[in-house]
């Protein structure tokens, strides 16, 4: 499972080139307004970008683009709710109780109004409803700023997981021990581009 | 014509004296500095102006009978309505979308429904007699007028004001179509509102105008209810067709082909 990055470039952004292997996080960082979410958003194609990006070898254009996000999945540092109830926002309410109990949440807050959930809470939901999709490739925008310490760790195992399982992510994040837990390469951004271009 | 006997012509006179009314509102804010006499002044002089014109013109365009004078004259009120539903929207698609979407949709909706009427139900002889056409396309356009710029409105502002929401449903991988079904309905819904409440509150809470001139102008009462359910059937009709048309269509131009949504189409607000 490789992701391919090929001259991605839209206004603000670019152009950039890297690649993702199996397993891999790589961190994402940089000052804020560097680009970061760009970056993130253009490679779920969220809005109209220009370059290549290919999973194992096969371009996005060959994808329709909900099949893409399914597989390339974002996860914004604000996430968005559109029902009234939480659990309308779960593909799959049974397949979520693992989940739910890994990252300490009760399973009666799937019935719960969206405007009773605090933010850790929305981030930590916004997760799950990530990993229901079971993406290949894990887009994750600063996914445990708003939690305490035992819940971000709880975070990390559960990535760490899928990425044991042949899964990669990008992965943001302002927080430096956080970053040395993680480990591994780093990219850098500034200004739109990455400071050492990748291989 | 025992029916026309029954009708009060009104003189000059006539309207001299209710006249007197306005001027009375006029002499009462003079007195008590309430400052709405130069507005209501403006307002009523246009008033005769702008019908006293439109009187003129009906008069003429009803002796000539002529399909291309008829015509001239529909595509002059649907292409003044197009630019009011473009006045009216807070957020506007950027370039020719603005102007274009509503005025092509009304024109579509309005048109297909007044000729539909004239040929099937109502069939004056020539069909497109101005005596018929012509109001009945001013009901139909009014109407429709309204409905499109509120589906258009209640469509813009909520895609905006909901971004993150219908977002949030595109990353998780959905469509566009399954992204924006909830702004899509709550903006026919409100296109749709004031005809479901027109004929919700007719007879009982108002009685419509056209049915009240024809009850003034000496038609039996039952005749003119008749005409006034065509009527509502006719706006029903082409408002919903115009407002389905135009919120669809502006629901695909603010998202595109990859199912990305794109607010980017949309100029920025204005002014005031």
């Amino acid at each position: 499972m490789t992701l391919a990055v090929a001259n991605l470039s839209r206004p603000g952004l670019g152009p950039l080139s890297f690649t993702l292997e199996a397993g891999e996080c790589r961190l994402l960082r940089g000052a804020s307004g560097a680009g970061k979410s760009l970056l993130l958003r253009a490679l779920a194609d969220l809005d109209p970008n220009e370059g290549e990006v290919r999973l194992d070898g096969e371009a996005r254009e060959a994808l329709a683009a909900p099949l893409w996000r399914r597989r390339v999945a974002y996860l914004p540092a604000e996430t968005g709710w559109w029902a009234e109830i939480v659990g309308e926002h779960l593909a799959d309410r049974a397949g979520a109780g693992e989940l739910l109990a890994a990252l300490g949440l009760p399973e009666a807050c799937l019935d719960w109004p969206v405007s009773r959930l605090s933010s850790g809470e929305r981030q930590r939901l916004g997760l799950i409803r990530v990993l229901l999709l079971a993406p290949r490739v894990y887009l994750l925008d600063e996914p445990t700023a708003a939690l305490d310490a035992p819940a971000a760790a709880a975070v990390e195992a559960l990535v760490a997981a899928r990425l044991a399982a042949g899964a990669v992510a990008l992965w943001v994040t302002h927080d430096d021990a956080q970053a040395a837990r993680l480990g591994g390469r780093q990219l850098f951004m500034r200004d739109g581009r990455l400071e050492e271009p990748g291989p | 014509m025992s029916e026309a006997a029954s009708y009060v012509r009104l003189d000059f006179l006539d309207l001299a004296i209710a006249a007197l009314l306005v001027l009375l509102n006029g002499g009462l804010s003079v007195a008590l500095r309430l400052g709405i006499a130069r507005h209501l002044a403006v307002a009523a002089l246009r008033m005769v102006v702008q019908l006293a014109l439109v009187g003129l013109l009906l008069t003429t365009l009803f002796r000539l009978v002529s399909p291309g004078w008829t015509a001239l004259a529909a595509l002059i009120m649907i292409l003044v309505a197009g630019r009011e539903i473009m006045v009216r929207q807070e957020r506007r698609l950027r370039g020719l979308w603005a102007y274009g979407l509503g005025t092509g949709t009304m024109l579509a909706a309005a048109s297909l429904v007044t000729v539909f009427a004239l040929t099937t139900q109502i069939s004056p002889e020539p069909w497109y007699h101005p005596r018929y056409a012509l109001p009945l396309l001013g009901m139909i356009l009014g109407n429709t007028m309204t409905g499109i710029s509120l589906g258009l409105q209640t469509l813009t502002t909520s895609l905006v004001r909901e971004r993150n929401a219908v977002e949030a449903r595109l990353m998780l991988g959905a469509t566009r179509q399954q992204a924006l079904e909830h702004a899509v309905r709550e903006a026919l819904r409100s296109a749709l509102m004031p005809i479901v409440n027109a004929m919700a509150a007719a007879g009982i809470i108002a009685l419509p105008g056209m049915m009240t001139g024809q009850i003034l102008a000496g038609v039996e009462p039952a005749e003119a209810v008749k005409y006034q359910i065509l009527v509502m059937f006719l706006i029903a009709g082409g408002t919903a067709l115009g407002a389905i048309a135009a919120v669809l269509g502006a629901g695909l131009r603010l998202t595109d082909q990859r199912h990305r949504l794109r607010l980017d189409r949309l100029a920025p607000p204005r002014e005031n």
